[in-house]
């Protein structure tokens, strides 16, 4: 029976993949989006609600018609958070799938595993992934959708220096993301004016951190302490922070910008700030807001399809096939380097993540105030301004 | 200058009492068949998760607790009857490779079916942290270090005032004369493995509102609470609180005034210089090596 039900589960996987591979040779006159993303693995949070955002728009985008006339088709390939695999599906993306342009990528190996043969090939590719070295230095081919921890580090430290403060602490996990947050609030302090006058680390398993930030509170002159990293570190950090009953303001980054964060911190994280996509308040904004639309309009398309809330993840997704659609609009047709050169000159495409102005030496075309400071209110999300 | 050395050790105790209640766990198997069940730290995430599974089934949380600890139970006894007792020829190596294997399971199966997120527990007591000389405590490490304590009495009224404890440190001394006595050894280690994964389980409820719990908490705490055990003795009950503290007081001491840089290389430190001095722990037996 074991055996049986085996062999029947291998069958139709077997089947499955030769329907993804046998579809885009048959169909000729379509558009083809090519994609990998991390939808099962231990980034699946990543790119489960980005296959999603794209199936949900392209069935959107077909029922209205298409693009230039011409229905869109997703080709994708679930990487499993595997950057080895990721370089494979691109590859066979690129010589067996031949597709016009890809939108995928859920993290920066996977993207940068799949980067050189991109390159090589000269095909479009905006990815979805955060680090800061997929479009620097710029690469012809590459675009990228998510803000890097640059620009939160910048509208931190933007709003620290709005509210005053010149002497801050820092305390970071020593894990990718923390130590690279570290790195880049460290080089960026400078430029406004603030001086980090206390700088601790912790693992990113640990327990307590109150002795970190004992030794922050006992430097002279911190005006407000940030502490960057994401996973379940800042969680402890900030109950450690209640715990001490620590006065000065608190500030985390966006890598904890989810209600999961909330539930996990309590009453602890009230009052703390930090720099967050709009969409996590988008109820919550004025008519006025340039991206209110898109945002409510997004929001309320994936939750009535898919039943549970929107991410910020899959909000790249979106941005990335809207840019995707928009450039080739722009370039009438598929012909791969007009449509980069299209991409390449996208000038105020509102987006979920921000609004999107590309150049020549720009290829991810955010800047700091895509990030919207939120305060952490009667356990909600409140904007500052 | 004072409050801070204070919040420093209570730091310590924190840390040291969570380290202490896990190594415990250790030691009743290491007393049972000198394994040392590296799948202790997965018991621990048994007790957490499954009390917030169940919270979340909606099962109140006085129920969840004593469901979630004896669904570590019978794990314990699973694992035993399923992985070690088929390989009851095998040396104590071989075992401990068994329960590593095992542990790296059981981590899996949560992983699948209990999710990848983190989880917080309420605490126990009303009050958060109480106030002490300028410093903070949590109320949640007295309440840790108190049952760490019942823990310890508990066991060591069990190994010396019961037929069965008696029994379970016959068995480890000479598994054949044991049963030439008509003790039931393999009986003995199943209740040993069961016991145990009640106390880690029991653990990793208790802890869980400092720590958070998830499907991999058990990897941390498991290898912390193991040195623990390492530093106090293997198999000695007050040599674990003792190593658990030890432990605690010397990370916090580090991070708070040297650097936090440092602080993990602390353990690593610590077991050198007792492996090196003390091999057999603090509180550990001195073994004698029976020809």
């Amino acid at each position: 029976m074991k055996r049986t039900l085996k062999q029947l589960a291998a069958g139709a996987v077997t089947a499955l993949g030769l329907t993804l591979a046998t579809v885009p040779a048959q169909a000729a006159d379509t558009i083809r989006i090519g994609s990998f993303l991390s939808v099962t693995g231990p980034a699946s949070f990543l790119g489960d609600p980005e296959l999603k955002t794209l199936e949900l728009y392209i069935d959107k985008i077909n029922e209205r018609g298409g693009v230039l006339g011409k229905q869109l088709e997703l080709v994708h390939y679930d990487d499993a958070g595997d950057a080895s695999k990721a370089r494979t599906f691109a590859n066979r993306l690129l010589r067996q799938d031949r597709v016009d342009l890809i939108v995928g990528g859920s993290t920066t190996g996977a993207t940068m595993a799949a980067v050189p043969l991109i390159q090589q090939a000269g095909v479009p590719f905006i990815s979805l992934a955060g680090a800061e070295t997929i479009t620097t230095p710029v690469k012809k081919w590459v675009f990228k959708t998510p803000q890097s921890d640059r620009q939160a580090a910048r509208r931190i430290l933007m709003d620290m220096k709005e509210r005053g403060f010149t002497k801050i602490g820092l305390i970071s996990g020593t894990g990718g993301f923390g130590a690279s947050g570290r790195n880049v609030t460290k080089e960026e302090a400078g430029n406004f004016g603030i001086e980090i006058v206390a700088d601790e680390t912790y693992n990113p398993k640990d327990t307590d951190t109150t002795a970190q930030l004992t030794r922050i509170r006992n430097t002279d002159g911190v005006q407000a302490i940030l502490n960057f990293d994401f996973g379940q570190g800042p969680a402890i950090v900030t109950r450690n922070y209640a715990q001490l009953g620590i006065e000065i303001p608190f500030y985390q980054s966006h890598g904890v910008a989810s209600d999961s964060f909330l539930e996990l911190a309590g009453d602890a994280a009230e009052g703390l700030r930090l720099p967050a996509s709009a969409l996590l308040v988008a109820d919550k904004l004025p008519e006025s807001d340039p991206q209110y639309e898109v945002l409510n309009r997004y929001k309320s398309d994936y939750e009535s399809r898919y039943n549970e809330s929107v991410s910020t993840f899959g909000a790249y997704a979106y941005d990335g096939l809207q840019l995707a659609v928009q450039a080739i609009n722009m370039a009438g047709g598929t012909d791969k380097a007009k449509v980069r050169d299209a991409l390449e000159s996208i000038d105020g495409a509102v987006g979920v993540t921000g609004t999107y102005r590309m150049s020549a030496e720009d290829h991810m075309g955010l800047d700091a105030e895509s990030f919207r400071i939120l305060q952490v209110e009667d356990g909600d999300w409140a904007l500052t301004e | 200058m004072f409050s801070e050395f204070f919040q420093f050790t209570f730091s310590g105790i924190t840390l040291g009492a969570i380290y202490a209640l896990v190594a415990l766990g250790f030691t009743l198997i290491y007393n049972a068949s000198h394994v040392i069940n590296f799948a202790q730290g997965e018991f621990l995430m048994i007790g957490g998760m499954g009390t917030v599974v169940l919270m979340d089934a909606g099962v109140p949380i006085y129920f969840a607790i004593p469901l979630a600890i004896a669904m570590a139970g019978v794990a314990g006894i699973l694992l035993h009857r399923l992985a070690i007792a088929p390989a009851k020829n095998a040396d104590v190596v071989t075992l401990i490779i068994i329960t590593i294997g095992a542990s790296i399971f059981l981590r899996g199966l949560a992983q699948v079916f209990w999710g990848k997120e983190y989880h917080a527990l309420p605490n126990f007591s009303a009050t958060e942290s109480i106030s002490l000389g300028g410093a903070t405590l949590l109320t949640q490490s007295l309440w840790i270090l108190g049952i760490a304590a019942v823990l310890v009495t508990a066991l060591g009224l069990f190994f010396t005032r019961t037929a069965l404890g008696k029994a379970l440190l016959a068995t480890s001394m000479n598994k054949d004369a044991a049963s030439l006595m008509g003790i039931k050894t393999s009986a003995i280690l199943m209740m040993a493995f069961g016991i145990s994964a009640v106390i880690g389980a029991a653990a990793g409820v208790i802890v869980a509102p400092i720590t958070l719990t998830s499907y991999d908490i058990g990897i941390m705490l498991g290898l912390k609470g193991f040195i623990a055990a390492a530093i106090g003795g293997l198999g000695s009950s007050t040599g674990a609180i003792l190593g658990g503290l030890l432990l605690g007081l010397a990370e916090a001491y580090t991070a708070g005034y040297i650097s936090s840089d440092y602080k993990d290389a602390v353990p690593f430190v610590i077991i050198l210089a007792i492996l090196f001095f003390l091999p057999n722990g603090l509180l550990g037996s001195r073994a004698v090596e029976r020809v």
